[in-house]
């Protein structure tokens, strides 16, 4: 029954959070609203028993994609509240488009049946040792090429912040 | 038998797949209804994120680590993502001193 009200209190804190990065004005206040989802999908991960998931999510999200948002919003000084805005009518339109997306997934889920094998509090895949292995013996190659791609991510985003010579 | 009651009293996966929906389409209305073009990246990320959930929901409820290698393969993506993207929207921001996504409608031609 705990892991039932953690699920169901988890979830309402990562909804209303994510409502609230659309919602409010300055972009400083939904750059921590994000982080305060972020970390309730880490509990979130948690509680499927996957902590080698939880771990790298909160140092991948919050410890780096955060610091960047955060820098770039301060460096750039773009904390100005509502400076501008989509119409009222384009942002009544928005909504009901993703509405109709929701409606739609929720259809297809109704239509058919989601069968489950496993538990999730008994499962031990999500921890270290057996991810590690499957990603060293069966996604070796793409793991490899991972990091290329971070490699050339980091030489794009030197060579597109550097100072044109003028 | 205590695996059949712990199976009871596990969350169905059926309430996964519902959550996730709901943070995605949230991520969809923001990217629709947003200007500034650093809330639309926020909002790609909470659609990411929440593929990342549901990837790794059916992994532990299927007992596959396939999913949860795929979720791990997500997140580098989406870190290089970020990298790029907030790079390219400081550029955009110094040539045209806003990054409201308007002004960017000139791409077009």
């Amino acid at each position: 029954m705990l892991s039932q009200y953690l699920f169901f209190f988890l979830s309402f804190v990562a909804i209303v959070s994510a409502l609230m990065v659309l919602l409010s004005k300055k972009p400083i206040h939904s750059v921590l609203y994000l982080t305060l989802t972020f970390f309730t999908l880490a509990g979130h991960y948690i509680l499927l028993n996957a902590q080698f998931l939880a771990v790298v999510h909160i140092i991948v999200y919050a410890g780096a994609i955060m610091v960047l948002f955060l820098f770039t919003v301060m460096l750039l000084n773009l904390n100005i509240e509502g400076e501008f805005q989509k119409s009222t009518i384009m942002k009544f339109i928005a909504a009901i488009g993703g509405g109709m997306i929701f409606l739609v997934l929720i259809g297809t889920l109704k239509s058919f049946d989601v069968a489950t094998v496993g538990n999730p509090e008994l499962t031990q895949i999500g921890l270290v040792k057996n991810l590690g292995k499957t990603l060293y013996s069966d996604y070796l190659l793409p793991f490899e090429l991972s990091s290329i791609l971070f490699l050339s991510a980091m030489v794009g985003a030197v060579m597109l912040g550097k100072k044109d010579k003028q | 038998m205590g695996t059949t009651i712990a199976q009871i009293q596990t969350i169905p996966l059926q309430y996964y797949i519902l959550f996730c929906s709901a943070l995605f389409s949230i991520g969809v209305i923001g990217v629709l209804a947003k200007r500034n073009a650093l809330v639309i990246f926020m909002s790609v990320e909470l659609m990411l994120n929440s593929a990342n959930l549901l990837l790794t929901a059916f992994s532990a409820y299927r007992n596959d680590p396939a999913g949860q290698i795929f979720v791990f393969f997500i997140m580098v993506v989406a870190a290089a993502e970020v990298a790029i993207g907030l790079a390219l929207l400081v550029v955009v921001y110094r040539s045209t001193k806003t990054i409201d996504i308007n002004a960017l409608n000139r791409l077009k031609w």
